[in-house]
């Protein structure tokens, strides 16, 4: 990891393969920065407002990094998926794979001050945050080494420390909390946005509509970001939604239209609607994605959509091969070093996942902590634990 | 002797005619149409002694029971809807599988997510003299429509003097623990439904009650909140008829006899306290079951009796013991009861604390915690 070298000449380049191969050194990501201008693969579509620029300034450090995070989300949702099968996991598992780009794409256009509070889909944003591999799957396997201590499950992922608000079931809660944590940014003056993340199947709920009217009046610097990925649980979008044109729906606020499964759209969405947001309220952003997987782990996702709809958008949109085309036509990396990244990912997550069955359960006394602040709420007694007293300072 | 019991039974069986057809008129009344076919046919008793019906029964479970109530409800009431989320293609628990291609698209639809709307929109349908069948896809997510239903539905016949009610409602929700359901799919939320004088809260154990019970509460001219144990979906199996009938609302039912101790529950916690009963026998503890069925208006009458015979009384559910309606029941009792009692009464339920993940083994009012409660209960 210490070799670092600048991409040059293809002569070079050879020997430098020789020598690498010869030595087995792991060659690093390249850190190089200097600007590389990428198109977005369709333009923005907007509502009430300018669209931002179809142009993207990225770099070959940023886009690898995007690949090998992106690589990293699809391993882990896939291993979570095989656990599941396996019972280590239990209940509620919702995958997130096809949807990496909006987690990625959002992370690099903010920062760890941003607020996100998300749905019960939440286990790449964790990644994104911060998180690591194996808290998360320790949280999944209810283990203490998890991110909210076992107790929370797959539904409920929480990381304070980079503002992530979670990992909420209930669908549509969310978003009113997200207006929230924007109204208390704006309050602190720390010129922060709050991104509240919530799908197509929870845009025609009720309390979305009153969480962006009080943030419109009140001009609260929260982008609301529908993650459309055409299906809310097994029903289609245009059969739950009049109008499927979710960032449409904001009416009075502003909307874009982003192709969500293009990272870099997603990324200079993300970097306009925090402008934007910052100096005129909120904005819904619109992110146009796909799940391959069902809506959890107890749906087929086949009985609502073809298989070639779900191959189709695989084959033409999926947001990692997206990258790796991109890497690969600008020749920041070989298609061999590509699939090192992911061999190395794949080996991450086993051993994440190795850590995290060792991780213990957590303990029974566990079951009655938390449920007040400590010490200002009850005790309970007894040999089933059945008597409760209030205890006060 | 048998002649006795035989005219004995006549006359039960005549008594409960007679109810059934004062309530018919009732419901004709206030319903303003005709209320459905179902009621002038044969009818199951609760206690089972009186065999009115001689239609023949098939064993399914429960979330067939319900889906041929619901069948049976569509059909006699031309005025019927089922609707809410994915029910169209049969619903998550499969309750509403064929309505929707034997009734059409107008009478069996979808809803988009949204819970206040589902039941807000029902209630409206329910005042213009419908029958409603709203589906809340599991009972933690009813609370969104919680102003609906104890604001608007609980109170609209009584604030308007009777000139309007939405009796027609019937919101079905599935309840309870199902082993790994976690904090938003085990909840039971019964209790808050309980403190509304307006609405009516049915409970069934087992598929050949849910039936009956089912279709009791959609031709109940009152908005009724029914709760499906889920646990119970595929594992319950019994016996059901497959005609028409309809079971009492408002009558609890002793489903085993006993001298020692009564137990009160209602939906799958009955089963476990059956297990306990059955094991407290060896122990030569005889305890009387009894399923309530309906929450409110609960039959206090029957409970009061058993207690009287007992002395000793034991609730058990799986919501969290304090606030649920274990509480109103031991309350009641102990009011009526008080010198009677031989014992406190006993709640054994769940633990006061959000339902939780990993721990529910620990969370449930399980067949051991009932066991010991009821011998302390008798020792005491």
């Amino acid at each position: 990891m210490a070799l670092s070298y600048l991409r040059s000449s293809s002569s070079s380049s050879a020997n430098l393969k020789l020598l690498s191969s010869a030595v087995s050194i792991r060659r690093p990501i390249s850190t190089d920065t200097t600007p590389i201008t990428v198109e977005t693969s369709v333009p923005f579509t907007a509502h009430q407002c300018e669209a931002p620029s179809r142009s993207v300034e990225t770099s070959s450090s940023e886009l690898l990094n995007f690949f090998r995070n992106m690589a990293l989300m699809r391993r882990m949702e896939i291993a979570a998926d095989s656990l599941y099968k396996a019972k280590l996991i239990r209940g509620f598992c919702h995958l997130y794979d096809g949807q990496e780009a909006v987690a990625s794409g959002m992370e690099a256009a903010i920062t760890k001050k941003d607020c996100i509070i998300t749905a019960y889909r939440d286990h790449c944003i964790f990644m994104g945050r911060g998180g690591t591999l194996l808290e998360v799957f320790a949280e999944l396997m209810g283990r203490r080494a998890g991110c909210s201590k076992g107790k929370g499950g797959s539904m409920h992922c929480y990381k304070k420390d980079s503002n992530f608000y979670g990992g909420h079931g209930i669908v549509g809660a969310q978003v009113p909390l997200g207006c929230g944590l924007a109204f208390a940014q704006k309050y602190s003056k720390d010129e922060t946005v709050t991104f509240a993340l919530y799908g197509d199947g929870a845009a025609n709920q009720g309390q979305l509509f009153e969480a962006l009217n009080i943030s419109a009046l009140w001009d609260l610097p929260a982008i609301l970001v529908c993650e459309n990925n055409h299906y809310g649980m097994g029903t289609a979008e245009w059969r739950a939604s009049k109008s499927p044109a979710y960032y449409k729906r904001g009416d009075y606020a502003p909307g874009l239209k982003v192709d969500g499964m293009d990272v870099l759209a997603v990324k200079q969405a993300c970097k306009f609607a925090k402008e934007h947001a910052l100096k005129n309220g909120p904005i819904i952003l619109e992110m146009d994605t796909y799940r391959y997987h069902g809506h959890s782990m107890s749906d087929p996702g086949s009985t609502y959509r073809t298989r070639d709809e779900i191959s189709g958008v695989r084959q033409e949109r999926d947001p990692i091969e997206r990258v790796r085309k991109l890497i690969l036509s600008h020749d920041l990396a070989t298609e061999k070093e590509l699939k090192d990244i992911e061999k190395e990912m794949r080996k991450e997550v086993d051993d994440a996942i190795a850590q995290a069955k060792e991780s213990p359960m957590p303990e029974p006394s566990e079951l009655f902590t938390n449920v007040y602040a400590k010490g200002l709420g009850v005790e309970s007694f007894g040999a089933d634990r059945k008597e409760v007293r209030a205890t006060l300072p | 002797m048998f002649r006795v019991k035989y005219v004995f039974l006549q006359f039960v069986c005549l008594l409960q005619e007679k109810k059934e057809r004062e309530r018919e008129m009732a419901l004709r009344n206030i319903m303003g149409k005709r209320v459905g076919i179902g009621l002038m046919g044969s009818r199951a008793l609760s206690t089972a002694t009186c065999d009115v019906e001689s239609g023949s029964a098939k064993s399914i479970n429960l979330y067939s029971a319900i889906n041929q109530a619901l069948h049976v409800a569509l059909e006699t009431d031309p005025r019927a809807f089922v609707f809410g989320e994915d029910v169209s293609f049969g619903g998550v628990f499969r309750c509403t599988t064929g309505l929707a291609d034997r009734f059409g698209k107008a009478r069996v639809f979808n809803t988009p997510l949204c819970e206040q709307g589902i039941v807000g929109f029902g209630i409206g349908l329910a005042a213009m003299g419908n029958r409603a069948i709203a589906e809340i896809q599991f009972a933690d997510y009813i609370y969104p429509a919680f102003d609906q239903i104890v604001n608007e539905a609980a109170k609209f016949r009584y604030r308007s003097g009777n000139q309007f009610n939405c009796g027609g409602l019937t919101i079905r929700a599935p309840y309870g623990a199902v082993g790994h359901g976690g904090h938003y799919h085990s909840q039971s939320p019964e209790a808050f439904f309980c403190h509304v004088p307006g609405i009516k809260v049915v409970i069934p154990r087992s598929p050949r009650q849910a039936k009956g019970l089912l279709l009791s509460c959609i031709r109940d001219p009152n908005p009724v909140v029914f709760f499906e144990p889920k646990w119970l979906y595929r594992l319950a199996v019994e016996e059901v008829p497959e005609h028409d009938y309809m079971l009492p609302l408002s009558e609890a039912e002793v489903i085993r006899q006993g001298s020692d101790i009564t137990l009160v529950g209602w939906g799958a916690q009955l089963s476990i306290m059956e297990q306990a009963c059955i094991e407290a026998e060896k122990d030569g503890i005889s305890c009387e079951l009894i399923d309530l069925k309906t929450l409110i208006p609960w039959d206090k009458e029957t409970v009061e009796a058993s207690v009287r015979k007992t002395g000793r009384v034991l609730i058990s559910h799986e919501a969290p013991v304090t606030g649920g309606f274990g509480a109103e029941i031991s309350a009641s009792i102990v009011e009526c009861c008080f010198l009677r009692l031989e014992a406190p009464v006993a709640r054994v339920c769940g633990l006061d604390t959000p339902f939780p993940l990993v721990f529910e083994p620990f969370y449930m009012p399980t067949k051991n915690k009932i066991l010991d409660a009821i011998k302390a209960t008798v020792n005491y």
